[in-house]
């Protein structure tokens, strides 16, 4: 029962004025922010990083917790009324959510994304009360082994989102893959795939340059043709009536979001990627265990529930190993990181012993912080419809510009900006020939992820593969990768014989 | 759009074969007791992006076809409202380094508000105005994201002094 | 003369010329003021040592208002940092008075190992050496490894199953790595890693044998019990970690730092030099930093102008050896 007295505490601490004031500017700034195609939480976390030590530590991190939830819930914003992913965690929620937004549902996707993300957030922070300590430990022992088993696993559950052309898909996947290559090579540290000697390739293709020039100007130059420069004046009326048939329709995503909130904590916690393989996989589940998976990517409201329960329950899980064991799952929790060193609190397995103010102060506030979060967006959802009345050709040179500040903002380099223009142009030229694009915006995610760690554990183990069999962790998670790998096989053959 | 297709494909083989070619700077096999050097990884993948467009278009020739109809990859409009769009956008990006996001912004908004939209001037040059303003205070000021200013660039000094 | 009367003048000496070069800088201080957000150029990426550091200095210098226009922290990791220093060489402008980059040791060993990147760091102009890093060697508790002598003879005993975790390739933990295998006659595996807490983590975690991790790194762990370290890549002794012995106590003098510097570019006006060094030498006396040096156990005093230039010098020719030793260039 310690720990109810540590969270009763924790309360308090959450409760005082400043730190509620906080959390709710906090988490409005994080909304906006978030919702902004490009900018996404890593930047209202950093830019508002030195504003911090203004106020004690403790309302310090809770200020920039709630800014993280807000922007984790902005981030559903800008994927469904635009079609542009702000962050690596929101692509997956564009697959359903800009369908249900091109057909009128756009009310319905952002409050389906709002709740999910609450019901994700909620459940995450529970868990992590409970269990924060000895999650703590497997966290520990996950180690590159572990991690590519998990990246296989990330990539069996999307292998069923591409298209149904079977080249194109796989074509998809690997320009995506090679794509993540450009840069520097970590296990021989040379740099490689610079293309004409051109500096910018340094730093690599940045996943934001990709996906802001495939869905954001990609997607502008598709609007363009198919409305051919016409005024489009789309009527969408939200009432209070409307708002209460939405919330109702959500019952039929309780599983999808309970299925999403417990994946996406689970692959949270672990020292790899932060959020984005939890919403990715929770979709493919999602769609895996659906009695009519065809529906998915058509605008399904399942399709939205699961990866925004996902990647809030699991932006939750990687402040675990941020806390505990000092190690980033994300850039954003890379920058929270930062800020507790600049306050003096060392992160560690012995913070929740050392730091009880600390610690509890912000897992309180971050119950604090979903709530408001989840008020605060619901609020303003009748505003992000307006901006669909905009005529688009106001909108379309508006969400341009903000494309190219988006994708200028993170490295300062206008190389990018060329990139993401070229990406833009060539994406949709390649679309229009039915070639998925989801795939490749998602392996220049998880590809540099999954080279590094099966370098590594070859490395370790001087050549032989067997490490992947030998450690259970690795062990178990390769074995349900290969089931999900062959999964659609036995499907089928399974379906040809009753037929 | 058969055409299309085709173009597409060997494009992108060819595409394909010069990622080969670049990934191969570094060693590309398996080094001993090391596992595969620091060009396999994209070395091999360019050769799996390869094999899918061979294999395009070698179904191409094998008659197969998925679009249905004989609708043109694009027609005289679309090819028209796709060059204004792109060439605009590079027009804009290309104009950054000379007039900075301040100069391309309001000139973008204009093309796109009055020559394609149709708007009244007034709007236009309403936006044209605002936009750029609002977008100053936001990201250099609020969020501290200095945008590239080009030619311009010594005019915001003043403007930096009041309120940073 | 006396070796006391000699002491006595040099030192007389040093204080009238550090004297004369403060007032110096004063006089010029006033000369720039930057008109425009400085670019605070960050030579790794978000979450390793260097940008913390970075984002330490940026609230320091918000926090004491020691700058009229706040300074942008810019990660350009890419290249390991090649990318940072191409960056910095071709700045032209406004931009030359108003960049200034946080580096580590890769601003020695990329121009050496890519040398057709054109880069001389000796055009740099040199604004303030804020800290030396130092690094340690740790293992994990588990392996019940309580001194030096004991992980020699462990890792003489793997062989090659010793797993040395550390960051990056040819540089800092690789270079070490190396001299504990060419002078104790080891064999150990170099497994390469994005950062030093993941490498940190690794050893805590039993999925590598030992590290080279810095103080900072490690701490966690270490104040919880779960890693020990055996030895100081060091001079001297650490007061937080006064059990490990330096390399010269055990009969190898080997010491090895990390500098945590704040360089400007080449071309940048003596004006705006003499600005941002005198910016640092506030910030470096700062409560913040100071605290923040006893805390994460750093060497090294403020360092600017020729010294800087000098140090850099040096620890160029040293890392050129290294890197040959090693065969990497």
């Amino acid at each position: 029962m310690e720990i109810i007295n540590h969270l009763f505490d924790g309360f308090l601490i959450a409760f005082e004025p400043l730190n509620l004031i906080l959390i709710v500017v906090g988490v409005t700034v994080g909304l906006f922010i978030g919702a902004m195609p490009g900018l996404g939480s890593v930047n209202g976390v950093a830019i508002l990083l030195p504003m911090t030590f203004l106020v004690p530590p403790t309302s310090a991190v809770i200020f920039l917790g709630a800014i993280y939830y807000g922007a984790m819930y902005g981030g559903a914003i800008s994927s469904i009324m635009l079609g542009i992913p702000g962050a690596s965690t929101a692509v997956a929620t564009t697959f359903d959510g800009r369908p249900m937004a091109r057909s009128g549902q756009a009310d319905a996707a952002l409050i389906a994304a709002a709740t999910a993300s609450f019901v994700g957030g909620t459940l995450s922070v529970v868990l992590f009360t409970m269990f924060a300590p000895p999650l703590a430990k497997v966290a520990l022992a996950f180690g590159s082994p572990e991690e590519f088993a998990l990246m296989l696993l990330a990539f069996a559950t999307f292998i069923g989102l591409g298209g149904d052309d079977i080249p194109k898909t796989f074509f998809s996947i690997f320009i995506g893959l090679v794509l993540s290559a450009v840069g520097l090579d970590i296990v021989s540290g040379e740099p490689r795939l610079i293309f004409f000697d051109i500096p910018g390739f340094f730093h690599g293709v940045n996943f934001l340059v990709l996906a802001i020039g495939i869905y954001g100007i990609g997607e502008i130059l598709w609007t363009l043709e198919t409305n051919k420069g016409e005024v489009e004046v789309s009527r969408l009326d939200l009432t209070f009536k409307k708002f209460v048939a939405n919330m109702i329709r959500l019952k039929e995503t309780i599983v999808t979001m309970l299925m999403g909130s417990f994946l996406g904590f689970f692959v949270g916690i672990l020292p790899a990627a932060g959020a984005t393989p939890g919403s990715l996989m929770a979709y493919g589940v999602a769609k895996t265990m659906d009695r009519n998976p065809e529906t998915f990517g058509k605008g399904n409201i399942k399709g939205v529930a699961a990866p925004e329960s996902a990647n809030n329950a699991a932006s939750t899980g990687s402040m675990l190993p941020m806390l505990t064991l000092g190690i980033p799952g994300s850039p954003t929790t890379a920058i929270l990181l930062g800020g507790m060193v600049i306050w003096g609190l060392e992160p560690g397995p012995r913070l929740f012993t050392d730091q009880t103010e600390f610690v509890w102060g912000l897992i309180a506030s971050l119950y604090a912080a979903n709530l408001l979060s989840l008020l605060v967006n619901l609020a303003f959802i009748p505003a992000f419809i307006w901006v669909l009345r905009i005529p688009f050709t106001i909108l379309a040179p508006i969400i341009f510009i903000l494309c190219i500040v988006g994708g200028y903002a993170p490295t300062q380099d206008m190389h990018d900006v060329w990139l993401m223009l070229l990406f833009g142009v060539v994406g949709y030229l390649m679309r229009k020939l039915d070639y998925p694009m989801a795939p490749t915006v998602l392996a220049i995610v998880l590809g540099p992820l999954a080279e590094t760690s099966l370098r590594q554990s070859l490395l370790i183990s001087h050549g032989s593969a067997a490490i992947f069999v030998e450690r259970p962790i690795a062990a178990a998670i390769m074995a349900c990768a290969l089931i999900l790998l062959f999964l659609p096989l036995l499907k089928f053959f399974v379906g040809k014989r009753k037929k | 759009m058969r055409k299309a297709e085709l173009i597409m494909a060997i494009a992108m083989g060819i595409a394909s074969a010069g990622l080969m070619w670049k990934s191969a700077e570094l060693p590309i096999g398996w080094i001993p007791r090391e596992g595969p050097g620091g060009g396999a990884f994209p070395f091999w993948l360019s050769a799996g992006m390869l094999i899918c467009c061979i294999w395009i278009i070698v179904r191409w020739f094998r008659g197969y076809f998925r679009f249905h109809g004989e609708t043109p990859y694009m027609d005289r409009e679309t090819l028209l409202v796709f060059l204004t769009g792109a060439l605009s956008l590079t027009v804009m990006v290309g104009s950054i380094y000379l007039i900075g996001v301040y100069g391309a912004v309001p000139l973008l908004l204009i093309f796109y508000m009055r020559f394609i939209g149709r708007h009244p001037w007034s709007l236009t040059a309403t936006l044209a105005v605002v936009f750029p303003i609002v977008t100053f205070f936001f990201f250099e000021i609020i969020l501290t994201i200095t945008l590239p200013k080009g030619l311009t660039e010594p005019l915001f000094y003043p403007l930096y002094d009041i309120f940073l | 003369m006396t070796t006391l009367k000699k002491t006595v003048t040099v030192t007389l000496g040093a204080m009238v010329l550090a004297f004369l070069s403060f007032t110096q800088v004063q006089i010029a201080a006033a000369d720039f003021e930057p008109k425009k957000p400085v670019d605070f150029v960050i030579m790794a990426g978000k979450g390793g040592g260097a940008d913390k550091m970075a984002r330490l200095m940026q609230t320091i210098i918000e926090k004491h208002e020691l700058s009229g226009k706040p300074f942008v922290p810019i990660n350009k990791p890419g290249g390991s940092g090649a990318e940072a220093l191409i960056h910095m060489n071709n700045t032209s402008g406004a931009a030359q008075d108003h960049t200034v980059m946080v580096t580590l040791n890769s601003f020695y060993t990329t121009p050496l190992r890519q040398a057709n990147l054109g880069i001389d760091i000796s055009t740099f102009t040199p604004v303030g050496r804020m800290a030396e890093d130092t690094f340690l060697l740790w293992v994990n508790k588990d392996s019940g490894i309580t001194d030096f002598d004991g992980f020699v003879a462990a890792a003489k005993a793997a062989g090659e199953d010793w797993i040395m975790a550390g960051t990056g390739k040819a540089q800092e933990d690789q270079l070490i790595t190396d001299f504990l295998n060419r002078t104790y006659d080891l064999n150990m595996t170099y497994v390469p890693y994005k950062g030093g807490g993941r490498v940190a983590k690794e050893l805590a975690g039993n999925n590598a044998h030992s590290t080279v991790n810095n103080p900072s790194e490690q701490l966690g762990f270490y104040e919880a019990g779960n890693t020990v370290p055996l030895a100081a890549f060091t001079q001297n002794r650490l007061d937080k970690f006064p059990d490990a012995p330096t390399m010269g106590e055990l009969g190898n003098e080997f010491a090895y730092y990390m500098q945590r510097s704040v360089v400007g570019p080449p071309g940048m006006s003596a004006e705006a030099a003499a600005y941002y060094q005198a910016l640092f030498a506030k910030v470096f006396e700062t409560e913040e930093w100071q605290k923040y040096r006893t805390d994460k156990s750093l060497y090294g005093d403020f360092l600017t102008g020729d010294a800087l230039k000098d140090y850099w010098m040096t620890e160029r020719s040293i890392h050129e050896t290294m890197l040959k030793e090693i065969g990497e260039i």
